[in-house]
């Protein structure tokens, strides 16, 4: 089996964003990155399926020289081979992103092709799907299980959805985006992280891969949401009611 | 606030980055979701042994063909920067006494207790403790009265140790046992084994701290080890360890700029939010001036750290800089402790707050591994003052 999946580097959740006085992003200095944790989700699939069936996982990921970085610790985590198409942040919008890998996935014919299913940066959850509609490729998103079927010809999938799981069936080549309940992403041990030092990134340009670089999403502003207001405390449910009916308006 | 010792991340290399990084990860996903109920329970699963050896966090600084992780010092550190964000340095200090108890054995440079000892130590399947520490020898080791005498091929073993970290649920300690009379050439290790008769764990010590870690005193009763067990020649213990403290004393030190850049980020990220006459506490001058300070002082004792642990990492043998590195962070991370706890105020005096627990916690550094005191007498005579 082989396998392609993605990784990106993002501002660490965990960390509190500052805008740029203009609005015009986020304030880069000071600020921590991480691997998006849906991608470690991704990867360790794509890494225990590789196990189990054999074949090759190939991380790539779409980024400035620094992604280098969290794409080392996707191959220290396990990943056969890095491809890291170069670009900016400010440059991309989900479409091109999904263009641009359905591009890379045409060069490489995986049979499957696995990502997170939206990074916690800009929470957008287009990729996987965009991609999956230019390629032509049946899609399971929000994957909870996998189980390859059909003598690795294709796979089961367990969805996360609102009341529950769905299972889909999907022939290969199919794209899946990863939930958090897939897996408990492994941790990369220090002597794989030095071998994943020395470890070669391809890099490529979207001129390469012939990418057209016009952007669907232009950004005019970032703003921080406002501020949560203080709740209120209610006497009884004739308080709740009256409230809700007087000053919320809402019934 | 910006982290103040982002400018010394340009000294770390992308494989320590990595690990400090996973270590964190860890530390968060692992640890810090149970960190209350073990550190009141004043105990972690032995479970969590082989969950960090699995995810590679156990054996780091020690060789890869022996079962470790390979790295250095300096990789050490990473882990123990990381490991902070579980919220407790008790957990830290349990899974890292075989940090400890390993290296004198690896300097027997026996392949039998590689293989009985050091494999399945470095893979989470057996706990291992260092008993140097008696009743009435502390600071000073060559104080040191239990005995091992020779008889036949065996050793027996008599006399007690005290305060031995991971000393209750140890599968094996490496005592410090005197064979001769010589003061400091007298000494030898052993590796007394759990299930030996007459090996028994005579209290689980209740502490100020490093609660989730158990500490022990052990008692010895003409317990008989077989020489086979002996690490290293008679009377090789004191040289043996006069080395491996100098790692002991550094990931103290580690563990000192950890828990103070911890403190001051939970301190600063408070300040911001709590209000106080109308505004939040970061608006008070004294405040500010008091975060200013301590961000000062971390970014100091981190500086300290990374430049002496530099140095070692590359195989330098520096006595003296490593004392006063430890001493250094332990006075920076005991004072920070203060301050943070003020600045939290009662919130900072409450036992679920991380706070609370690392300012207890950091109360240890200027005492284990060799008190400031010591650390001060061992600076005087290395450089010769
Ligand atoms: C939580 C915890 C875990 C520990 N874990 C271990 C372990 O795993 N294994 C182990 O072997 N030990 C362990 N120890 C013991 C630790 O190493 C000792 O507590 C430490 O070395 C100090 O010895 P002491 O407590 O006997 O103090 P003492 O030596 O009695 O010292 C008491 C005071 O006198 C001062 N003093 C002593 N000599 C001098 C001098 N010459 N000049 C000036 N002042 C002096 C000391 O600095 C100190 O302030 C642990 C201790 C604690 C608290």
């Amino acid at each position: 089996m082989k396998i392609l999946v993605t990784t990106k580097r993002v501002t660490d959740p965990g960390t509190k964003i500052k805008l740029k006085a203009d609005g015009s992003g986020i304030a880069a200095d000071g600020v921590e990155f991480k691997p998006n944790p849906f991608c470690e989700n991704a990867i360790e699939a794509a890494i225990s399926l590789r196990d189990q069936h054999g074949g090759e996982v190939i991380v790539v990921s779409i980024g400035p020289d620094e992604a280098d970085q969290t794409i080392r610790s996707a191959v220290a985590m396990g990943c056969n081979r890095a491809i890291r198409i170069d670009g900016n942040d400010g440059g991309l919008d989900g479409d091109l992103v999904a263009r641009a890998l359905a591009k890379l996935a045409e060069s490489e014919q995986p049979d499957v092709f696995i990502l997170g299913k939206q990074a916690v940066d800009g929470d957008s959850n287009q990729v996987g799907q965009l991609m999956a509609e230019y390629l032509g490729w049946p899609q399971a998103t929000f994957a909870s299980a996998i189980t390859v079927t059909n003598g690795g010809k294709s796979a089961q999938v367990a969805r996360e959805v609102d009341g529950g799981i769905e299972t889909v069936e999907v022939d290969f080549p199919a794209v899946i985006t990863a939930d958090l309940r897939l897996n408990e992403p492994r941790f990369a041990s220090l002597p794989n992280i030095m071998k994943a030092k020395r470890t070669a990134i391809e890099v490529k340009t979207l001129a390469d891969l012939g990418v057209e670089t016009t952007l669907k999403v232009r950004t005019t502003r970032f703003e921080a949401p406002p501020g949560r207001q203080a709740g209120k405390k209610v006497a009884d449910v004739a308080d709740l009611v009256q409230k809700l009916r007087n000053e919320a308006k809402v019934l | 606030m910006k982290r103040p010792t982002a400018f010394l991340d340009v000294q770390l290399d992308a494989t320590e980055l990595a690990l400090r990084q996973n270590a964190r990860r860890f530390a968060e996903t692992v640890i810090a979701p149970n960190a209350h109920e073990w550190e009141e329970a004043e105990y972690f699963p032995d479970s969590l042994f082989r969950t960090a050896a699995k995810a590679g966090l156990l054996g780091v600084g020690f060789p890869e063909h022996l079962g470790g992780q390979g790295g250095t010092v300096m990789h050490q550190m990473m882990v123990t920067e990381g490991f902070i964000h579980g919220g407790t340095t008790g957990v830290m200090a349990g899974l890292g006494s075989l940090g400890i108890a390993l290296p004198p054995i690896l300097a027997g440079g026996s392949d039998d207790h590689v293989s009985r000892f050091i494999r399945p130590t470095l893979a989470g399947e057996t706990i291992a403790a260092l008993a140097i520490t008696e009743p009435g020898a502390g600071s000073d080791v060559a104080g040191v009265r239990t005995r091992a005498v020779k008889d036949g091929t065996d050793y027996r073993i008599s006399g007690s140790k005290l305060f031995i970290t991971s000393g209750c649920r140890a599968d094996f300690v490496t005592v410090l046992c005197r064979t001769s009379d010589d003061p400091h050439g007298g000494l030898t290790f052993f590796v007394v084994e759990k299930g030996m008769a007459g090996f028994s764990v005579s209290k689980h010590l209740q502490k100020t701290g490093w609660r989730a870690s158990d500490t022990a005193e052990l008692a010895f009763d003409e317990v008989r080890v077989p020489e086979r067990n002996r690490v290293g020649a008679p009377g090789s213990a004191f040289l043996t360890l006069m080395k491996t403290f100098q790692a002991e004393r550094l990931a103290l030190a580690a563990m000192g700029h950890a828990s103070a850049e911890f403190l001051l980020e939970a301190a600063a990220a408070y300040a911001r939010e709590r209000k106080a006459f109308g505004k939040v506490l970061t608006g008070h001058q004294v405040i500010r001036h008091r975060l200013a300070e301590m961000a000062t002082q971390v970014a100091a004792a981190k500086a300290m750290n990374y430049a002496v642990g530099r140095r070692v990492a590359l195989g330098d043998y520096l006595v003296a800089e490593v004392s006063m590195a430890k001493n250094f962070a332990s006075d920076v991370a005991t004072r920070i402790a203060y301050d943070a706890v003020q600045i939290l105020g009662g919130m900072g005096y409450m036992r679920e707050s991380a706070v609370e627990r690392i300012a207890r916690d950091v109360r240890l550094l200027p005492i284990g591994g060799g008190t400031t005191e010591i650390m001060n007498e061992i600076i005087g005579k290395t450089l010769g003052i």
